[in-house]
């Protein structure tokens, strides 16, 4: 047979070290002139710029972030190690944690073997590409980064606007800094991330999807109007 | 507002994160071909329906979308336990049973021993 060799176990590992990776891995950001003459995002519509000096609640559409879905297994020898070389951040082991640093990455528990991560939107081909570099053996990425965007809720009011729409306790001795969960919101779905606390005043990000956009940002908007609004775009 | 402790995520969160998916630990038959109709209709769509311990399939949904098994009480709703799949439980009818046995003999136990006490007192 003359592909017999291709099928030789040890044939294929060498291919894999030449290689490094056999994950075809595409740029899923067109050209930079392309994409900002047609990318619209997905609150693009809704989040148009509002001034209010004395504004309880800021939102900001964090748009264009590069989103990552990694899934493996952290017993397995190796798998923590190459995400943090990778990445420049440790895997977090613990449930609900949310690792990031001042570059705009991080990395969010999800599940025992699911990991959200979050990267400039300009980096995530290069972040996609280190990952299939250092990991090896069974683990998936894949890029999300279509389907998802982020909204920054902050503000003194930040809290209350969370107080309306979600079960999930966002009280700071239940949810603090550095904590993130899939929670309930307004009916709908999103994962909810106590990002940072400077002076007292908090910053969440809510990940939301695509296809909830349009309804979670008019939710947002009508729940903040009470303690006034200040939109950045 | 109730809250359920995913073994998974391992902490309390909320119920409505949460979605129950009916009886626990039904095996699919390793040869369908080889079962009875009877057999494979039973486990197609028979589901046990008591009244006390009942051992349930629930997922985290709006979490860590795991799926877990949960031990609960169809009279009271209390939540016993909740365990991993492929774990078995801890807590089942006949071990309550047992227990509620020997608490019950403990209680006679200590009645009579009330008695004795009784009859020195004026
Ligand atoms: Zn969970």
């Amino acid at each position: 047979m003359s592909d017999a060799t291709t099928l030789d176990p040890q044939a294929v590992t060498d291919a894999d070290a030449a290689t490094r990776s056999q994950t075809s891995v595409i740029d899923q950001r067109p050209a930079l002139d392309v994409h900002l003459q047609t990318a619209r995002s997905p609150l693009a519509h809704l989040f148009t710029a509002r001034a209010d000096a004395n504004a309880g609640v800021v939102l900001e559409e964090k748009a264009f972030l590069g989103h990552l879905m990694l899934r493996g297994d952290p017993a397995q020898s190796g798998f923590a190690e190459a995400v943090e070389v990778a990445l420049g951040l440790a895997l977090p082991l613990t449930s609900s944690t949310l690792n990031l640093n001042d570059a705009g990455v991080s990395i969010q528990w999800l599940a025992p073997d699911e990991w959200l991560i979050i990267v400039p939107g300009e980096e995530a081909f290069a972040f996609e590409q280190a990952l299939h570099e250092q990991l090896s053996g069974r683990y998936q990425v894949v890029n999300v980064s279509g389907g998802q965007t982020v909204v920054s809720l902050s503000g003194a009011q930040a809290r209350q606007v969370l107080m309306k729409s979600t079960p999930t306790d966002v009280h700071p001795r239940a949810f603090p800094v550095g904590r993130g969960v899939p929670a309930v919101f307004a009916k709908a779905t999103l994962i909810l991330r106590h990002v940072s606390a400077k002076e007292g005043e908090s910053e969440f990000e809510l990940v939301i999807r695509r296809s909830f956009a349009d309804y979670l940002g008019r939710w947002l908007l009508d729940a903040s109007e009470e303690f006034g609004v200040c939109i950045k775009a | 507002m109730m809250h359920i402790f995913c073994p998974y995520c391992g902490e309390l969160r909320e119920e409505e994160e949460f979605h129950a998916k009916g009886q626990a630990h039904i095996e699919r038959p390793i040869e369908p071909e080889a079962c009875s109709d009877a057999e494979w209709g039973d486990y197609l769509f028979f589901r046990n329906n008591p009244r006390g311990i009942h051992h349930e399939l629930w997922i985290h949904a709006v979490g860590c979308r795991k799926y877990f098994n949960i031990t609960r009480h169809t009279v009271t709703y209390e939540i016993l336990e909740t365990y991993r799949m492929g774990e078995q439980p801890g807590i089942t009818a006949e071990t309550l049973a047992a227990e509620q046995l020997a608490q019950s003999a403990a209680a006679s136990a200590a009645s009579s021993t009330t008695q004795q006490t009784g009859d020195a007192r004026p």
